[in-house]
């Protein structure tokens, strides 16, 4: 019972403050710090500088067509960018796949995972196989979708009276399920990691004490791994919200915000606008992820107080 | 509530051939507290699950209250169960887990708190309701555990080794208030556990199991004084029964403390069983004691022999001496078997260790020789081909 163990943990870490750190110890955590430092350095320069040179660059009228008329606006590109029609029907619609598709991923996923769990026979075979598609390269995964829906030569579609790529709702389904098939077993192999730490005397009392297999389902398994069901939802909204690769081979007339993105900094070459674009990515991803784990609770991963030990 | 659980011919065989359980034929009388005991892999826990509906039953039936119950689900059962693990629910209260029984069964919001608050009450737990598993002690969450078994008063209670992960202390605390429990409920209790002491001091009877076969049944006491075979001798009783090899010929044994005649009693049990040459001797650390203390009438029913004292511990109330006596250890099956539960067949040993419980009176020394007298009329002979008790009296 690991969690029992490793409960107290922070209650004890609370109790004494700031406590005298001994010589050994300052000099343990010196070289400690010197020992991370390359790492540390490397880190902050391949990903800290863009993110400052991003907001750097959202802050100037930058239009690569007229670099003469440069110059530092301040704020003035985010209020052109959320005064648009055109940001807020891309946000939309992408708030709207990243919703539909995490659900269905979160139903889906979680049949696996206990079928998964469950299997006795070439557990190994079953995980490997069902892992496939997510071991496919998005952009090559999309493709296959394209040719499979395209309105004369594709096998799928005779299925669908309207075409599956150029009808929007049909298309926006078409978009959901390749991303539901390409993500379903990431988010399955979460969920297993998560079943895994349902000790099995917990659903045997369970069914001494009266519960069905639905009830066990509901009152013990899913509370009792709630914290990986969230950390798989935390990791699949961020991803799911920076759609890019189906959209853009699939349908290439729609917008998501990343899509935006792309056409405003790289077809545009507007460095401004588009670097104001995807600060507002980067902003909103952050709140997704400062809602999941303040208000969900999430555990972000590595907070666990075990690891600390 | 009457509820006697029959096993009639339990058998449990899993898919590859291995028989865990073969035939457990007992019955459980209402408001019996029955004990399953036996080295780990004995077939006990089986037996428990099996009961309780988390094991398929292979094999013959299963009944609670005269009703067949193989193929009932554990829901439908009515019995619950108290987990080694104790198996709380670390998202709920503790006053969660224990309505959780009575919410499935979709009781009255206010019995459930009525009950729980009793429950808790009877356990010394109301202080700590509104607390979360994770953050009461080993003690607290084996109550809680209990709470849940009693709120919804069910015909039966099993009980998987319960007790096995406190420490020792609490545990002699716990096992006699579950035993007052039992008695003030009167639940029908079948209780699982590999330490005899839990065994003899908690149970009305013992079921001894070893490799999926019920070596015997019967009451604490009867099972120490009157074991079936060699592996019951040896597996109840602590320190365990000393086991000497000895040969028996003319009504006489001959074994490494001594030759001695056979009392009247015992050669009539021997010669109903018709012992064969080659016996092993059985003799409990308490049917010894230190000669000197003994005046000459009370030494006629014995025999006494001389031996250097190895070690010697003193208790207090009595004093164990630990001897080394010449010749071969008493070999045979379920002696090995038992060495190898208790670890002890890890340990060198050159010829045969007796350990004697001697009156505290007694003043033998470390190292020094003591004459030894034992009770003649208190041995047990077995077969060493079988195991069986020799001197069985039934």
């Amino acid at each position: 019972m690991t969690h029992a163990a490793v409960k107290p943990a922070p209650a004890k870490a609370a109790k004494k403050p700031k406590q005298e750190l001994s010589e050994g110890k300052r000099a343990e955590r010196k070289l400690g710090l010197l020992l991370c430092a390359p790492a540390a350095l490397v880190m902050i320069a391949v990903t800290g500088w863009p993110v400052i040179y991003s907001i750097w660059l959202s802050m100037q009228r930058y239009d690569l067509r007229f670099p003469n008329q440069s110059e530092f606006v301040f704020l003035d590109n985010y209020i052109t960018v959320l005064g648009s029609g055109y940001w807020w029907d891309a946000f939309g619609l992408t708030m709207l796949i990243t919703v539909v598709s995490v659900i269905l991923e979160l139903v889906l996923g979680m049949c696996l995972a206990l079928i998964m769990h469950r299997t006795i026979v070439g557990r190994g075979l079953v995980r490997t196989v069902s892992l496939i598609p997510y071991g496919i390269v998005t952009v090559v995964a999309a493709f296959s979708w394209r040719y499979a829906w395209d309105d004369k030569t594709g096998y799928l579609s005779d299925l669908v009276s309207a075409g599956a790529l150029t009808d929007k709702t049909a298309a926006f389904f078409t978009v959901v399920l390749a991303e539901v098939w390409k993500t379903t077993p990431f988010m399955a192999l979460l969920l297993m990691a998560g079943l895994a730490l349902v000790p099995d005397d917990l659903l045997k009392a369970a069914s001494m004490d009266g519960a069905g297999p639905w009830q066990r389902f509901t009152k013990v398994m899913v509370p009792v791994m709630k914290p990986a069901i969230l950390v798989a939802l935390l990791f699949r909204t961020l991803d799911a919200f920076r759609i890019f690769d189906n959209l853009f081979v699939l349908t290439p007339g729609t917008s998501s915000v990343s899509i935006q993105t792309y056409n405003n900094l790289i077809k545009g070459l507007n460095l401004g606008i588009g670097s104001t674009m995807s600060v507002l990515i980067f902003i909103t991803v952050a709140i997704i992820a400062f809602v999941f784990i303040k208000v969900f609770g999430t555990a972000a991963p590595g907070s666990d107080p075990g690891g600390k030990r | 509530m009457m509820a006697e659980i029959v096993l009639d011919k339990v058998t449990k065989r899993y898919p590859d051939g291995a028989l865990a359980v073969s035939e457990a034929d007992f019955t459980i009388a209402d408001g019996e507290f029955v004990i399953l005991v036996g080295p780990s892999g004995c077939g006990k826990s089986t037996t428990l699950n099996m009961i309780a509906g988390l094991e398929d039953i292979s094999d013959g039936e299963l009944r609670i209250d005269g009703q067949r119950v193989n193929e009932k689900a554990p829901k439908d059962r009515d019995i619950a169960m108290v987990f080694q693990s104790y198996a709380l629910y670390p998202h709920m209260s503790v006053r969660e887990n224990m309505a959780f029984p009575l919410r499935l069964a979709k009781v009255d919001d206010k019995i459930v708190r009525q009950k729980v608050e009793q429950a808790a009450a009877t356990l010394d737990l109301t202080q700590h309701l509104d607390r979360k598993p994770g953050n009461l002690s080993g003690g607290q969450r084996q109550r809680v555990a209990m709470g849940r078994a009693i709120v919804r008063s069910p015909k039966a209670f099993l009980m998987d080794e319960p007790l096995s992960n406190l420490d020792a202390k609490l545990r002699v605390q716990m096992r006699t208030s579950l035993s007052k429990l039992q008695k003030q409920l009167g639940t029908t209790t079948v209780y699982v556990t590999h330490d005899q002491t839990e065994a003899m001091t908690l149970g009305d009877r013992v079921v001894v199991l070893r490799g999926g076969i019920v070596q015997q049944i019967g009451s604490p006491q009867f099972l120490y004084e009157q074991p079936a075979n060699l592996f019951v001798a040896g597996f109840i009783g602590s320190p365990s029964m000393n086991f000497l090899p000895a040969t028996l010929a003319d009504n006489e044994v001959n074994s490494p403390i001594g030759k001695f005649a056979l009392t009247d009693r015992i050669r009539a049990l021997v010669e109903k069983a018709g012992a064969s040459r080659e016996v092993i001797l059985g003799i409990r650390p308490e049917h010894f004691e230190d000669a000197h203390l003994l005046d000459d009438s009370a030494k006629a029913g014995g025999a006494t022999f001389a031996a250097t004292v190895d070690v010697l511990e003193s208790m207090g109330s009595d004093k164990y001496a630990y001897f080394t006596v010449e010749g071969d250890q008493a070999t045979s099956q379920e002696l090995e078997e038992l060495a190898a539960d208790s670890g002890s067949a890890d340990v060198p040993d050159s010829g045969s260790q007796v350990v004697t419980r001697l009156s505290a009176a007694s003043d033998a020394r470390q190292g020094e020789s003591l004459d030894v007298w034992f009770d003649a009329d208190k041995v047990l002979l077995f077969d060493p081909s079988n195991g069986k008790n020799l001197t069985y009296a039934g």
